[in-house]
């Protein structure tokens, strides 16, 4: 059993700043049926995942409990919970849009800043270099170049070099 | 037609039996497949860090096939799919975004305005190609192949972006497409492969995975029909390992839908990348050649 919450631990904003969040928006809509937990791929091998759980305790402004468990980082992003929510919250886009605020709050997995290493080193997940292209080259696939400069430049823009270089604080 | 093969992170080094199936099997129909060299990851990725830079990156992809003047952008991958068509939507449908997404691209010299189409090769076979032209090529009919075809989730869903395409839920177009080959397909429960918690969590995407092989197996497959890399790594690249977790046994082979189009075409089988399969075919190959002396 999870610990009892003390409402001293919540902080009523939390819903508010969910709301502000693309993707988040439509919190507010969700009247608990429950829909998206029945469907939940996720959840049907898995109890501890429970997409309504985390609405309900974002609500109530357990932001501790939402950013810090990693709950929201089980979702699959399926989208059958947003397909079928009557209230059409958008599950998996509001999953996301609590990701996003959990990495500005400091809690980035490390296998996301793994891939953001990666994106920045090759522009994409996996080194394509000569021996990638030596086996492509005997199947008759056309060469394919790295090409890294305007991703890493993306990811300068976006502002999320931070989570994985090494930079001075500003 | 004249289209843009976007290829993503994975396909070109993991996926290359489905990328030289696909393009193979294009170039059957005679469709006008190009490369464009500076294309990168979609951005999907990084959605979860934040979800301007799959915008962005997806927005600087798209300028790149715009540039180029092709018809549509073809892609083998569901994220990325996914990705492109939801990129095109929020800068169709968010003025907000687009004025973002604008400004960072035109710091790297691109502008994009949403308007270029996004296909999935499963979805261009489908609705470019047609089953009609399909059904006439095929020489070889995949008669008594039992195939599990599965689209994945992103093929599909979420269903606002792709604008009416097929059902958001246990969708047919894949089941008609591999029945045009002569196969018959079975009918399964909508489901997730898992990839999108394996990173998260192994123990679980295994279980999710396992779910589906179940149903598979149940359902008498003889394979299985993929369009998804992330499906192949939880249905293909971790069939053993679910076998030895759970005590239990599959033995199904993996092929991606084109390298299934192919056999039914005629295609050699060193042409479709069957030496990157890595579940044994024994028992297809066995039955093709059986067909091939009946034939």
């Amino acid at each position: 059993m999870p610990e009892p919450l003390i409402d001293n631990q919540l902080d009523p904003s939390f819903r508010v700043q969910i709301s502000q969040e693309k993707g988040g928006e439509k919190i507010t809509r969700c009247f608990a049926c429950d829909t998206c937990t029945l469907g939940c791929p996720v959840r049907a091998t898995d109890d501890s995942f429970n997409p309504r759980r985390i609405i309900h305790l974002a609500l109530l402004g357990a932001k501790r409990e939402v950013l810090e468990s990693g709950f929201v980082w089980l979702c699959s992003s399926c989208y059958l919970c947003s397909e079928r929510c009557p209230q059409d919250v958008s599950v998996t886009e509001l999953m996301c849009a609590i990701r996003n605020i959990a990495v500005r709050e400091g809690q980035i997995p490390t296998a996301y800043v793994a891939q953001l290493e990666l994106l920045d080193k090759h522009g994409r997940l996996y080194e394509i270099g000569d021996f990638e292209n030596k086996k492509r080259t005997k199947m008759g696939l056309p060469r394919v170049e790295e090409k890294r400069e305007e991703v890493a430049r993306i990811l300068e823009l976006v502002g999320v070099t931070r989570y994985y270089r090494k930079e001075p604080a500003p | 037609m004249r289209v843009a093969l976007f290829l993503g992170c994975t396909v070109p080094v993991r996926a290359t039996n489905y990328e030289q199936a696909f393009r193979r099997v294009a170039a059957e129909f005679g469709a006008e497949v190009i490369d464009i060299n500076d294309f990168s990851c979609c951005g999907f990725p990084a959605k979860a860090v934040d979800r301007m830079i799959p915008l962005v990156m997806a927005g600087r992809n798209l300028a790149l096939a715009e540039r180029e003047g092709v018809e549509a952008v073809v892609t083998l991958c569901n994220a990325c799919t996914e990705t492109l068509t939801e990129t095109n939507h929020v800068l169709r449908h968010d003025p907000e975004q687009r004025e973002k997404v604008a400004g960072h691209l035109a710091k790297l010299g691109y502008r994009y305005d949403g308007s270029m189409t996004v296909r999935h090769a499963a979805r261009f076979l489908y609705q470019e190609i047609g089953l009609d032209r399909i059904r006439t090529k095929v020489t070889q009919p995949l008669a008594g192949w039992r195939i599990a075809a599965y689209p994945g989730c992103h093929y599909t869903k979420p269903a606002e972006i792709y604008e009416g395409f097929d059902r958001p839920e246990r969708p047919i177009s894949l089941n008609l497409l591999v029945e045009a080959t002569g196969a018959e397909t079975l009918d399964l429960e909508e489901a997730c492969c898992g990839g999108g918690t394996l990173g998260a969590k192994e123990e679980t995407a295994l279980k999710m995975a396992r779910m589906t092989l179940d149903q598979m197996k149940d359902q008498g497959a003889d394979a299985i029909t993929l369009i998804c890399p992330f499906c192949d790594v939880m249905f293909e690249q971790n069939q053993k390992k679910i076998e030895k977790v759970f005590a239990s046994e599959y033995g199904l082979p993996v092929l991606y839908y084109p390298q299934l189009l192919g056999l039914a075409l005629g295609i050699p089988r060193e042409e479709l990348g069957f030496s990157i399969n890595r579940i044994k075919m024994d028992r297809l190959w066995e039955k093709l050649g059986a067909q091939a002396v009946r034939g």
